[in-house]
């Protein structure tokens, strides 16, 4: 029988709360970039420019058909040569984070498009007629009309969207790099307690995401409501 | 004010107007009827390039609409549209539906767009509901906010699409008593409407649609008097008999 032993714990819990704070600022800067380039996409893809409406596509459709954990070793192995050849940025810097970051966003951006085009086509098509009307141009009744709307009926959609990208951001670990999962596991590798690191940290993304969905769920009766 | 000539337009191979032709005068009052899928609300929004066609001129102001340079949004501002389901901005207080377009298209400073969108809510009656939202309001009260919002930009003209069509039957009249009010102040307006007690009241003339065709187009007394048309006499009968 296993016998668990949780002592090496309590004295990693700063270093586990340095990779957490890694993991919220992937997260929150993936679903910061997602949603404004997501907008554009979908902006782009619903225009009636075919060149933009074809490369949206295309991008929509390429990053939802890859494996997000080889987009991240992609960047991981692109970024390092771009921020040097372009910023001269020494190759032995660490740039993992924010080639993660880079990939990430990217890659949300894909799946946030979906959603911010839906949205945007549940708005009724009056509303951008009717902006249209009053002499707006085609961008302020977008930025003024259509998408405030578009973003309230989204919200519960984009946030179940960013807690599937902060369980996600675990992937990191292909490069080492130490977000929370990454942490835990360093942990308990060094102490010899993968499984109470491993369960731990299992704990603590579950107690983070229900809860947020929890909240997700109530915003959504008060949106409905 | 309003030239509109021989205008055609097609979706795809369907046919939705055909060489349409008609002038509003400045000051005059036009009503367009015509039974549903006639072309009427097309018409009505090519006159303001919501709508585009494919063949002929439409001139407002004397500025051509369906010239590629136009620049459409200047023109827009300054013709107002009334919609059939009002399309009142549900996420803005009223005050704010009046003041929005007035201020990112205008450019006037909030306080003066805010004083003359307040101004014209009281003209349609409904200044104390001036910091509700568009959801509380009763479809008659939102139509109202709608013509106030178009007036709020001191339109030139005024295109109404089937005003009264989506509202309960006792909101009709307070609607209509708004317009009947505008109509007197000298307001050029283009009315699609099945409401005939308006067009018999304050029409100049009335247009028959039928088909993407303008069959009849006639001063109200000789239109309601003796209309040319079979079809315009069918259609009479059929909606003043009930």
């Amino acid at each position: 029988m296993y016998e668990f032993d949780w002592s090496s714990i309590p004295g990693a819990l700063p270093f586990l709360w340095a990779g957490m704070k890694t993991t919220l600022e992937i997260t929150a800067l993936a679903v910061a970039v997602g949603i404004v380039w997501g907008t554009l996409l979908a902006i782009m893809r619903m225009s009636g420019i075919r060149l933009l409406s074809w490369f949206a596509a295309g991008y929509v459709n390429l990053f939802r058909s890859i494996p997000l954990v080889m987009v991240l070793l992609w960047f991981f192995l692109i970024v390092p040569a771009l921020m040097e050849s372009v910023f001269s940025i020494p190759r032995t810097s660490d740039t993992r984070l924010a080639s993660a970051m880079v990939a990430f966003a990217l890659f949300e951006a894909a799946y946030y498009a979906e959603i911010i085009r839906a949205g945007i086509q549940s708005v009724h098509k009056g509303q951008m007629g009717a902006a249209l009307a009053l002499g707006m141009s085609y961008g302020q009744a977008m930025r003024l009309v259509v998408l405030p709307q578009a973003f309230r009926n989204m919200v519960p959609l984009l946030l179940t969207q960013g807690i599937i990208l902060f369980q996600d951001t675990s992937l990191v670990y292909v490069s080492s790099l130490a977000d929370f999962f990454g942490a835990a596991y360093k942990v308990g590798d060094r102490d010899g307690r993968l499984v109470e690191l491993l369960l731990f940290a299992g704990a603590v993304y579950f107690l983070i995401c229900f809860s947020a969905s929890l909240l997700v769920k109530r915003f959504q009766k008060k949106v409905i409501a | 004010m309003i030239s509109i000539r021989k205008v055609s337009k097609h979706y795809g191979s369907f046919q939705v107007l055909t060489d349409c032709s008609t002038d509003v005068q400045k000051g005059e009052v036009i009503v367009v009827c015509g039974p549903s899928g006639s072309g009427k609300s097309t018409l009505i929004k090519c006159v303001n390039g919501l709508e585009p066609f494919q063949q002929g001129e439409i001139l407002v102001n004397g500025i051509s609409v369906g010239d590629p340079k136009t620049n459409l949004s200047k023109l827009r501002a300054h013709v107002g549209m009334v919609f059939q389901n009002f399309e009142l901005f549900p996420h803005m207080s009223v005050t704010d539906n009046l003041a929005i377009a007035q201020i990112k298209v205008l450019g006037r400073g909030r306080e003066e767009a805010v004083d003359r969108g307040l101004k014209l809510l009281d003209r349609v009656g409904l200044l104390a509901q001036a910091d509700k939202f568009p959801g509380q309001l009763s479809g008659g009260q939102q139509q109202r906010v709608a013509i106030a919002r178009a007036l709020a930009m001191d339109p030139i003209c005024m295109l109404f699409d089937e005003p009264t069509s989506a509202l309960d039957p006792e909101m009709v009249n307070e609607v209509l008593d708004v317009m009947v009010g505008l109509a007197l102040g000298g307001m050029t307006m283009m009315v699609v409407t099945h409401e005939m007690g308006f067009a018999r009241r304050v029409a100049h003339r009335v247009i028959f649609m039928d088909q993407g065709r303008i069959v009849e187009d006639a001063p109200k007394e000789a239109f309601f008097g003796t209309p040319r048309s079979e079809r315009a006499q069918q259609f009479l009968s059929k909606i003043l008999h009930h």
